[in-house]
């Protein structure tokens, strides 16, 4: 074993409490620290010179190079997103000296952090910008009913607990909340919304970490985990340059493996290869392949991956919030051959958000287009590409390039299935149609008034299922129980809690969660 | 009128409308989502509201290198800038913004000998303090229409602007909201209170909100002090030079100081920002226009503390034509930004009933 993690110095404690601001604590602690034989290297790892206080050095924007990083941290953190910050913040906090391996470059830092907006808290009453109270049980049916039972209850039980506790300790180290977006109206009570959003969150966690003493390194790829009883090595590439590491503990937050097209395909089906990635093109799976290989136990369904309905001129990688589309339940939606498939108005969006993701998926080409007219146009969020706009049906279908006469026969089937009777945008109101197959169930009101406008509907991918198997310390587990030295957060393993489907903003509890137990956990190990 | 930028912001806006995550940062975002569709007038309304805090660009998932290359505080920068050229009087005034360097050094070329001039050659037999240099006649027909012709032209500016973006009429209480707005600067707090992100990318600070402050204040306090002067002397034929006790001084001595400091702040912190995050071909006209706001407080405070020296002599002709350049230039450079920013303020209160 490496000499373990130390107690907190008073310069780790002035660090993580400044007394004064953070460059003035250093004007006066690098030459106390210089006095009593310490290394005076900065908070962000540089060596300052002689006569240089260690924060002149410590300038903006400095990200940790191969010749300034540890080799031996006492805790290494394998990615940078919510969950990795959490940890790594939590591991340097608990006296651990840090080490955390961001793959992506500084600006796309973050991994799908950055396209979230807030995360689900249990609160026993008003919280910060949360309303009213949001309990245990409450928190439990919602998830419950989304992944239809297929949940560890002990250990969302223990996220959903440990969440509210999760608020405050975002404040602390940076995260600021704003209340509920407009349109988001009904998350205003479970989520909390992050000012500025998911960057916003995670630009704080860095800044954070950096005050504190964690070496952040952009651009460094981790290609393998040598595995026996324990991690004893860590291969990684940085600044272009392979590099081995021997931390004494390792926390792997490196998220799925969505981004990797082949692995989709290979998973799913060749259908895959027409779906649209969310978030990050940095999350490729390759840690996790690497433990899986290595006999590190699996938790969730290998071949599924939460997908939505998002505007089909989204960009192939990272489009993120502003690909969604809620025009879906006041729409009648076609595939290529200009026919329905399925019950536009089953459900309020929000509910039936992701079940689209799959029904597009199974048409042909991957692809489907949501017909409205007129009177629907202002009742949801506007999109990010103005949609096809056309007088008549025919021109509408043109445009969209689907056969006119079979679009023209849909929509007036449709039409003349339609009843009277009260619409009511906001709740499920009844409106069906009678003797229409497949029927839509609620808001079905004919599309008769021009224009007529048309968004082309693709799946996109969110995250993936496949994870890593840990227990209530976040620490993974092998074919002989836990790794001594490996704990695992975020959507790495948040498998092992959510089997399917997905609640709006519980991936990022589970990160912030996980991230922190693990953090704590894994500095514990190496004091 | 000013297309290409009217065209690059209606396009980053519609990103911003569909994503909404930086809706408590300042005023911008709420007037901009509560909008579907953006007229010319609603985009103009935008760039003169945006304070260019800078917590949107860093918060924002489609920056550069994403495809996206959201730059919301740039393109508000290029329309702001354009559609004040737009909006100047006379038109063909306004190319100066596009040369505030230029001007600056121009207009004080111009004003300093101008002054000087007119203090050799027209230097009055008697007088006291810095009326043996000039006498107060002599100012008031320089500075009366110096001071007047261009608030003309500022009003005819504001009143197109007003026009353009549908302001309506305009309701007592919300120019009274914006009074509150621009005084506390609430739009450089970053809805949380802990300030923009300016001079070290995105680490929250109160400086340039407090600093900006400083200037403002220091700015209003000398005008106080010029206006008091003038009550005193034609009300109550009270002349100057006046005591260390006395309105003027009371007003405009701690003015200068926060105007010093509040300027000099200024212009550090944007040798520290990112020029990219504004309008890079307009940062040296605007630097420019901060150190000349630094020189007139400076050159007075000078000026007083050389009250009854030789130094006066040239003192008062310098800070005089300071003054002189920063009044004939107020239409046409950055310090229109404060009539702008308050009318836009008062369109944005009008907006809510």
């Amino acid at each position: 074993m490496r000499p373990s993690g130390t107690a907190l110095t008073p310069r780790d404690r002035l660090l993580r409490e400044p007394c004064l601001p953070p460059k003035i604590c250093h004007l006066i602690l690098t030459p106390l620290m210089r006095r009593n034989s310490v290394s005076p290297a900065c908070v962000c790892g540089v060596e300052p010179r002689v006569w240089q206080p260690c924060a002149w050095s410590c300038r903006r924007g400095h990200a940790m190079t191969l010749s300034t990083i540890t080799r031996s941290p006492d805790v290494l953190v394998v990615g940078g997103g919510n969950a990795a910050l959490c940890a790594a913040i939590s591991a340097r906090e608990a006296g651990a000296s840090v080490l955390l391996l961001e793959r992506a470059p500084k600006p796309y830092r973050g991994g799908n952090s950055r396209h979230t907006r807030n995360f689900r808290c249990m609160h026993a009453g008003p919280l910060g910008q949360l309303t009213d109270a949001y309990g245990e049980d409450e928190y439990l049916n919602d998830l419950l009913q989304v992944t239809d039972g297929r949940t560890d209850e002990t250990l969302a039980r223990m996220v959903i607990r440990r969440s509210a506790d999760c608020y405050p300790w975002m404040e602390t180290h940076g995260v600021r909340f704003q209340p509920s977006l407009s349109g988001t109206l009904s998350l205003s009570r479970t989520n909390a919304f992050f000012l500025g959003g998911g960057k916003a969150l995670v630009n704080a966690y860095y800044r954070t970490a950096e005050r504190i003493g964690v070496e952040a390194a952009y651009d460094s790829e981790v290609k393998h985990l040598a595995l026996a009883d324990r991690i004893s090595e860590v291969h990684a590439t940085i600044d272009g340059q392979d590099v081995v590491l021997e931390p004494g503990a390792v926390v792997v937050a490196s998220g799925g493996f969505e981004a990797d097209i082949d692995w989709l395909a290979r998973a799913w089906g060749e259908a895959a290869r027409n779906f649209l990635i969310r978030g990050t093109p940095y999350n490729r799976g390759e840690v996790l392949r690497d433990l899986l290989d290595q006999g590190i136990e699996s938790v969730g369904d290998p071949t599924q991956c939460h997908a939505v309905a998002i505007d089909g001129r989204a960009p192939r990688f990272d489009g993120g919030i502003v690909t969604r589309l809620d025009c879906v339940p006041f729409s009648v939606v076609v595939n290529k051959a200009g026919k329905r498939f399925y019950d536009e108005g089953e459900d309020v969006w929000p509910k039936r958000y992701a079940i689209w993701g799959r029904l597009v998926a199974a048409q042909p080409d991957q692809v489907g287009y949501a017909i409205i007219d007129a009177k629907s146009r202002e009742l949801f969020m506007p999109s990010v590409f103005p949609p096809v706009e056309a007088n008549t049906i025919d021109e509408l279908a043109r445009k969209l390039r689907l056969p006119e006469d079979v679009v023209r026969q849909t929509v007036d089937q449709f039409n003349a299935a339609c009843v009277d009777g009260s619409f009511h945008p906001t709740e499920l109101d009844g409106l069906g149609t009678t003797g229409l197959d497949p029927p839509k169930t609620n808001w079905a009101r004919p599309i008769t008034e021009p224009p007529f406008f048309g968004y082309e509907l693709r799946p996109g991918v969110t995250f993936t299922y496949l994870g890593i198997k840990v227990d209530k310390t976040a620490q993974a587990l092998g074919p002989d129980g836990p790794v001594e030295n490996l704990w695992a957060a975020g959507e790495i393993m948040a498998g092992s809690i959510l089997g399917q489907g997905y609640l709006a903003g519980f991936g990022m509890a589970i990160g912030a969660v996980f991230g922190r137990v693990a953090g704590e956990s894994a500095a514990a190990h190496v004091r | 009128m000013f297309d290409d930028a009217l065209s690059e912001v209606r396009r980053q806006a519609e990103i911003c409308n569909a994503c909404r995550y930086c809706e408590g940062y300042c005023s911008v975002f709420p007037a901009m989502f509560s909008k579907r569709e953006f007229q010319d007038g609603d985009l103009t309304q935008f760039a003169s509201l945006c304070h260019n805090c800078r917590g949107c660009y860093y918060a924002c998932q489609y920056t550069e290198p994403h495809e996206f290359a959201l730059n919301l505080p740039r393109a508000l920068a290029e329309l702001r800038h354009e559609s004040w050229k737009a909006f100047a009087w006379p038109h063909g005034l306004a190319a100066l913004f596009d040369r505030a360097g230029v001007a600056v050094a121009a207009g004080l070329t111009l004003a300093f000998a101008v002054l000087f001039w007119t203090a050799s050659a027209l230097r009055p037999e008697s007088g006291e303090g810095f009326y043996a240099v000039m006498s107060h006649g002599l100012m008031v027909a320089i500075f009366a229409p110096a001071f007047v012709l261009p608030l003309f032209a500022v009003a005819i500016s504001l009143l197109r602007y007003w026009r353009m973006t549908g302001g309506g009429t305009l309701r007592p209480r919300a120019l009274w909201d914006a009074c509150r707005a621009a005084g506390s600067m609430q739009d450089l707090s970053g809805g949380h209170g802990d300030g923009c992100n300016f001079e070290d990318e995105d680490r929250y600070s109160n400086a340039r909100r407090h600093l900006h402050q400083a200037t403002l204040y220091g700015f209003l306090l000398c005008f106080a002090s010029t206006v008091s002067g003038t009550v005193l002397h034609y009300g109550f034929g009270l002349e100057a030079p006046y005591g260390p006790f006395s309105m003027p001084k009371l007003f405009g001595v701690p003015g200068g100081i926060l105007l010093c400091a509040g300027t000099a702040g200024l212009a550090w912190l944007k040798a520290k920002a990112d020029p990219e995050l504004g309008m890079p071909r307009t940062w040296g006209g605007e630097m420019a226009f901060v150190l000349l706001l630094f020189a007139v407080s400076a050159t007075g405070l000078a000026l007083y503390a050389a009250t009854g020296s030789f130094a006066v002599e040239w003192l008062l002709p310098v800070h005089l034509g300071t003054v002189l350049t920063f009044f004939l230039l107020t239409p046409y450079s950055k310090m229109v930004h404060g009539f702008y920013r308050l009318a836009a303020l008062a369109r944005n209160a009008n907006r809510q009933p």
